[in-house]
């Protein structure tokens, strides 16, 4: 952990050295809580990776400003959230908060960056609450509004014809987000809906539940560790060939399928990007994340990716100021100028994207587990939280 | 009742779990008088023992062989280094250092391993279901850990009960002094009965290794269950250990499976899921309010042994 930091910070202190003699200018700081740790950690791992990739990209800089990365790990637990969020605040003086993939720690974390007077940038934890009534115009989302998640799912478990359903999330606001969004698009009847510990990781109760239940499919939100235990279990019960699931992005992610193995084949998924997106920014970023990391991204390193392009575009825009000219910068966000990983990418009027979502398939290519696009799904979606917001 | 059948046995396997790792804490609580908050990072020693074994040797028994031993050094280690310099220190001393413990431990496993969990299979020959009754398949991996848990509380019942082993560990938990005056080596059986419950610790975890992902810090969250098995049963008591882990493997499950069914009698199916979760989740420790209300030193108090 301190490690990693101190590499980051040389990592940074080098190329912004390089810059000041340039530019005179001091480097943009921003703050980046993430989950480093737990079976959780991969997210931010990729998180952190893909938007370092960005970072990297322009020797340091983002939109031709030089920045100061600062990492920190928050083990999924809010109250490490906090304390990562004042040193940032007061001791470090950072200017954008991004990072957080955990919806327990954002609703911390969010309300302390709006009272600072910060940018907060989300890469992935995108909860109800603040795509709603309580919006704000220097909260931004890069990733999704966590329902909009499971509402492509729902809208898949629809399309794909199945009457009725079990469905299951963590005890927790992302979990409700997911249930609820999943009820919304999905027109069969819910046969139970279920409630785990955030973390659990052993599912015998709930799985002879499923068993007991029937129902036509599962759908499920566990993201990261959670999913992959849950999945090994569910197919050692003998039930994954049974009773098929529908899933959103973060339930089969490169790193679940890869520890499922070919047991996941045909499980069908929804996102809103995939590898085989053909996009010049895509291609660029795989290639990127490739050629520095020697592994293939998760969805959640084309986030941090996203995110790190979308400063880079707003930071661009203002020439590097960021709290010096907050209207500046805040309406360079907005504008969302950037090229996106996902292709079409705009704001909607509460700060949250408005973009694509796809069905998915998990195949066998050349003996490793991928997923694979079948169709688009959801054009320009868009939450459904956006009426209550009161911003312009 | 089928089902209800199906998750008595999820309650009893995870159950036997819990007694694995609680039957060392409570000897070691019980005898030693050090309360060993690193137990839980001696059962993560196991699991990723059995993970190493098995990249090595591509079996799951095979990995036992390394797990095990692996479990017993690192036991042994903290013992000799650690928990030796504690025996005459109060209780808070002894927190402060085996939390170290499990901080070096996290850290030490984050070094070698790397941060992202690792996930194993089940034995082949295990990864199969058994038909118990007409309708009820139950995974056979699942009923050898109840065989397992049942086989280890038979054995150290005979050990504590018939050997002189157990004979000298049974005075120690009530006569310290008295065991050490008659000139036994207490020092030796301390270092024996801290690394005998590293090892149950750490074959717990080898257990647990194929059935849920093994991580870093993995078994912090069942330490806590197993304090609360051993205060339940009584501090000190094998028996105790055994029986508050069964109590407690069986209301935690038998809650998750059915306590939100009961209040969907009450509530709208969306709020009952949410507030039955968030209400078995604290089962336990209302059970063990209950019990410390009307039993203070648990069900199976060791008779003579001096509150801690």
């Amino acid at each position: 952990m301190k490690k990693l930091i101190k590499q980051a910070l040389t990592l940074v202190a080098g190329t912004s050295l390089v810059a000041t003699s340039i530019w005179a200018q001091s480097p943009v700081k921003i703050g980046m809580i993430t989950t480093l740790s737990t079976p959780g950690g991969y997210l931010g791992e990729d998180v952190r990776d893909g938007f370092m990739l960005a970072v990297s990209e322009e020797g340091g800089k983002l939109g031709g400003t030089p920045v100061e990365v600062l990492i920190e790990d928050d083990g999924v637990n809010p109250v490490n959230g906090k304390q990562i969020a004042e040193r940032f605040i007061e001791r470090d003086r950072v200017s954008i908060i991004t990072g957080i993939i955990f919806s327990n720690i954002s609703p911390v974390v969010a309300p302390m960056a709006r009272k600072a007077g910060l940018f907060y940038i989300s890469p992935n934890s995108g909860p109800s609450q603040f795509a709603g009534a309580q919006c704000h115009e220097d909260y931004f989302v890069a990733s999704w509004q966590n329902d909009t998640l499971h509402e492509s799912a729902g809208i898949a478990a629809t399309e794909l014809g199945y009457k009725s359903a079990l469905i299951m999330a963590p005890n927790y606001q992302a979990g409700k987000d997911a249930l609820n969004g999943f009820k919304r698009y999905f027109k069969g009847q819910i046969v139970d809906e279920i409630y785990v510990k955030l973390g659990q990781t052993d599912y015998a109760a709930e799985i002879a539940k499923i068993r007991s239940a029937n129902p036509e499919m599962v759908f499920q939100f566990l993201p990261g560790g959670m999913g992959i235990n849950f999945l090994k279990q569910y197919s050692q019960a003998g039930l994954m060939g049974k009773i098929p699931q529908v899933l959103a992005a973060p339930s089969m992610d490169i790193k679940i399928m890869s520890a499922i193995g070919p047991g996941a084949a045909g499980i069908m998924n929804t996102s809103h990007w995939n590898h085989d997106l053909d996009n010049a920014a895509n291609k660029r970023f795989l290639a990127g994340f490739r050629s520095k990391y020697n592994r293939e991204p998760t969805v959640y390193a084309s986030q941090g990716y996203d995110t790190a392009k979308l400063i880079a575009s707003a930071l661009r825009a203002t020439g590097g100021k960021v709290l010096e000219d907050k209207t500046g910068f805040r309406a360079a966000l907005k504008a969302a100028n950037f090229e996106s990983t996902r292709g079409k990418f705009r704001f909607g009027k509460n700060n949250h994207p408005i973009h694509h979502w796809y069905l998915r398939e998990v195949v066998q290519e050349n003996g490793k587990m991928a997923n694979r696009i079948v169709r688009t799904i959801a054009e320009d979606h868009q939450d459904s939280y956006v009426s209550k917001c009161p911003l312009p | 009742m089928i089902l209800f059948i199906e998750q008595l046995l999820n309650g009893v396997q995870f159950g036997m779990f819990l007694f694995l790792v609680s039957a060392g804490l409570t000897l070691i609580f019980g005898i030693m008088g050090v309360i060993n908050l690193a137990h839980g990072s001696l059962y993560m020693v196991g699991a990723y023992g059995t993970a190493l074994g098995m990249s090595w040797t591509g079996s799951f028994w095979g990995s036992l062989l390394i797990a095990l031993p692996a479990s017993a050094l690192v036991g042994w280690t903290i013992e000799k280094l650690i928990i030796r310099l504690l025996y005459t220190r109060d209780h808070l001393d002894q927190v402060l250092a085996t939390f170290g413990v499990i901080l070096f431990l996290n850290e030490l496993i984050t070094i070698l391993f790397g941060r992202s969990p690792l996930f194993l299979s089940i034995p082949e020959e295990l990864s199969a279901s058994l038909e118990i009754l007409p309708g009820l398949n139950y995974p056979l991996y699942r009923l050898l850990i109840i065989l397992v848990g049942l086989l280890v509380a038979a054995m150290m019942r005979w050990m504590i009960t018939r050997t002189r082993a157990g004979m000298l560990i049974r005075a120690g938990t009530t006569h310290r002094e008295m065991v050490e005056a008659l000139g036994v080596n207490i020092t030796l059986l301390n270092t024996g009965l801290f690394v005998t419950g590293a090892v149950f610790a750490g074959f717990a975890g080898a257990m647990a290794g194929p059935l849920v992902s093994v991580g870093v810090g993995m078994g912090e969250g069942l330490l806590i269950l197993c304090f609360v098995c051993i205060v339940i049963g009584g501090v000190g008591s094998t028996k105790g250990a055994f029986v508050g882990s069964l109590l407690i493997g069986i209301v935690d499950t038998l809650g998750r499976a059915f306590l939100p069914d009961v209040l969907k009698v009450f509530l709208p199916p969306a709020t009952a899921a949410g507030v039955g979760a968030g209400v078995s989740s604290m089962l336990v420790y209302i059970l063990m309010a209950l019990v410390l209300t009307f039993r203070p030193e648990g069900l199976f108090p060791v008779k003579g042994r001096k509150a801690a």
